[in-house]
């Protein structure tokens, strides 16, 4: 039932050269499978975003493999790459910025129609349009005629679930989807992507400063720091037995009702913290295997 | 409550529209009391950082401050100030660190230059007496003394807003008022800043008005909570009540909304 989809393999992008270079992915590994959630953690700067990003053949890597069902990904034109990115659909982080404010969303939808679903006839059109808002439990009638700033952030950002599902995806990249959101509508776009994910069998590649979240809609986790990732396995296993240090200390700072400041036991020593992430950014030389589906970089020193 | 640093009582503001006026804060009281950390949550919109702006004067046309609305800082009347000490009240009693605190600063001043600026204004500072602040407030921060010399830009983001938060603090004010002043920021530097604004309060003893939406980041960092609906203060109680006992059922709701890190969610 589970089908490997996406495979990273030591991949590693670079900005710029010489002195100057930024190392923004350094020999990063993954694969994900259809019907589960790999959601890479890590804090600005750390290239989760830059990982996303060459999914989606926005960025080719400067060394390594991106494959696809086994198949290498660099080099696709034309029909080719307009296979992939039907295959391979994006949820941006802005709801607002992701819709053009000329057109309604009608529109927004149709024309992902037109371009990836061949099989939808022009007078099936509208009929497509409700059913795709339907999934996303938005009213047809009342979203579909409308233009993106007629509705609100998690409206919007349901408009663009509809949209990258309606191309019948098989991997789903979602780039921070819910951080712009209200608290109280957050829930019921993971849910959402949740349910998504499972119904459809989708392979979901989830990013995402959030931790919390990240266990909330992931079965695996990547914690990602300069551009390596740290440590990755299964979600509750990384949670619950961190082995980095520096997944250690993100597990720490996360706000935790249970923990007030005012506890001498739950400081977080900032010297402390420099070193780990300073010793974080040097290059891991090794893994340790710390069970079935977890993994660690052996922390240097 | 006498012994209280802030008393806001039965706030009301409105904003005025031409054809219908938006109540955006209705009958709001709370007390923080001196040294106390005092949090406002609730969701964008709530009118949490409408209160924040009427305490420190801020707010401007089209919101009105109701009569009957009262709020006493150290026992003055804050509605009843005109600018002159207005100006003195700012800055000296009552300090604001806004969420992009961080894109406040002047970028093509260096760091020791905005120091001056508010310490000349409002303690007629000399260039050397400013100087000298400087680099006591930016150790409290932890960033090195020699760094005043330098531009916004060569400062990292968690840098900057501690540098906003150390401006705020060289007056020595009474309250420092807080609306969302790290949501920008990576959750380690977060952690790295309020832990130190929390050592510097129990050092230098001022109050706290804290406002987020991240409700557990509000039970860790705060004394008392706050809880606002649609410009109403439904709830507020102790840190530990507002997560363990809530009442009204808007928290439970809000608490039912956070993914919590052991899986499932918070509330």
């Amino acid at each position: 039932m589970s089908e490997l989809l996406l495979r990273f393999d030591n991949v590693s992008k670079s900005f710029g050269s010489g002195t100057y270079a930024v190392h923004a992915a350094r020999s990063v590994s993954f694969s994900l499978d259809s019907g589960r959630a790999l959601a890479i953690v890590g804090e600005s700067g750390s290239g989760k975003t830059t990982c996303a990003r060459m999914a989606m053949l926005e960025y080719l890597p400067s060394a390594g493999k991106v494959l696809f069902k086994g198949e290498p990904t660099e080099g696709r034109r034309g029909r080719d790459l307009a296979a992939y990115r039907r295959a391979v659909q994006m949820i941006f982080q802005d709801p607002f910025a992701s819709l053009n404010p000329v057109h309604t969303i009608a529109y927004h939808l149709k024309r992902t129609l037109s371009l990836h679903r061949p099989d939808v006839t022009a007078k099936d059109l509208d009929a497509e349009v409700e059913k795709q808002l339907a999934t996303v439990k938005l009213d047809p009638a009342l979203v579909a005629p409308k233009y993106p700033h007629e509705l609100s952030g998690g409206q919007r950002q349901r408009v663009n679930i509809a949209r990258a599902l309606s191309a019948q995806p098989q991997v789903l990249v979602a780039d921070e989807p819910t951080s712009m959101l209200d608290v109280s509508v957050r829930l019921g776009v993971l849910n959402l992507l949740n349910e998504m994910k499972t119904t459809r069998n989708l392979g979901m590649l989830y990013i995402t400063h959030d931790i919390a979240t990240a266990r909330y809609v992931a079965e695996d986790i990547a914690v990602m720091y300069s551009g390596q990732i740290v440590e990755w396995g299964d979600c509750g296993s990384v949670i619950d037995n961190p082995q980095h240090p520096y997944t250690r200390l993100l597990l720490s700072a996360v706000p935790d009702p249970e923990r007030r400041f005012s506890d001498a036991s739950s400081r977080l020593d900032p010297k402390e913290a420099d070193a780990v992430r300073r010793a974080a950014a040097m290059d891991g030389r090794k893994v340790l295997t710390v069970g079935e589906r977890h993994f660690a970089l052996a922390s240097v020193g | 409550m006498s012994d209280s640093l802030l008393s806001v009582k039965d706030l009301t503001i409105d904003y005025i529209g031409a054809e219908k006026n938006f109540r955006a804060v209705d009958q709001v009281s709370f007390d923080v009391a001196p040294g106390e950390v005092f949090g406002l949550a609730g969701e964008s919109g709530c009118g949490k950082s409408t209160v924040a702006f009427a305490v420190s004067r801020l707010h401007i046309p089209p919101a009105l401050i109701r009569k009957g609305s009262e709020i006493r800082l150290a026992g003055r009347d804050v509605l009843a100030l005109d600018n002159k000490a207005l100006r003195d009240f700012r800055w000296r009693e009552v300090a604001m660190v806004f969420q992009s605190a961080m894109n406040s600063l002047n970028p093509v001043l260096r760091i020791e230059d905005q120091f001056h600026d508010v310490l000349a204004t409002h303690n007629r500072c000399s260039r050397k007496e400013a100087r000298e602040r400087t680099a006591e407030m930016l150790k409290l921060v932890d960033i090195k003394p020699e760094r005043m010399r330098d531009y916004p830009h060569q400062f990292s983001g968690g840098m900057r807003q501690r540098i906003v938060i150390a401006i705020c603090m060289a007056l020595n004010p009474k309250l420092v008022i807080m609306d969302e002043p790290t949501t920008a920021l990576d959750v380690v530097v977060q952690r790295e800043i309020l832990q130190r604004i929390d050592e510097l309060r129990r050092q230098m003893g001022f109050s706290v008005l804290f406002i987020t939406h991240d409700l557990g980041l509000m039970v860790q960092f705060c004394d008392r909570i706050g809880v606002m609906l649609s410009g109403k203060l439904v709830e507020q109680g102790r840190s530990d009540e507002i997560f363990r006992r809530p009442q009204h059922d808007y928290t439970r709701k809000l608490w039912a909304s956070f993914p919590s890190l052991k899986g499932g969610l918070l509330g």
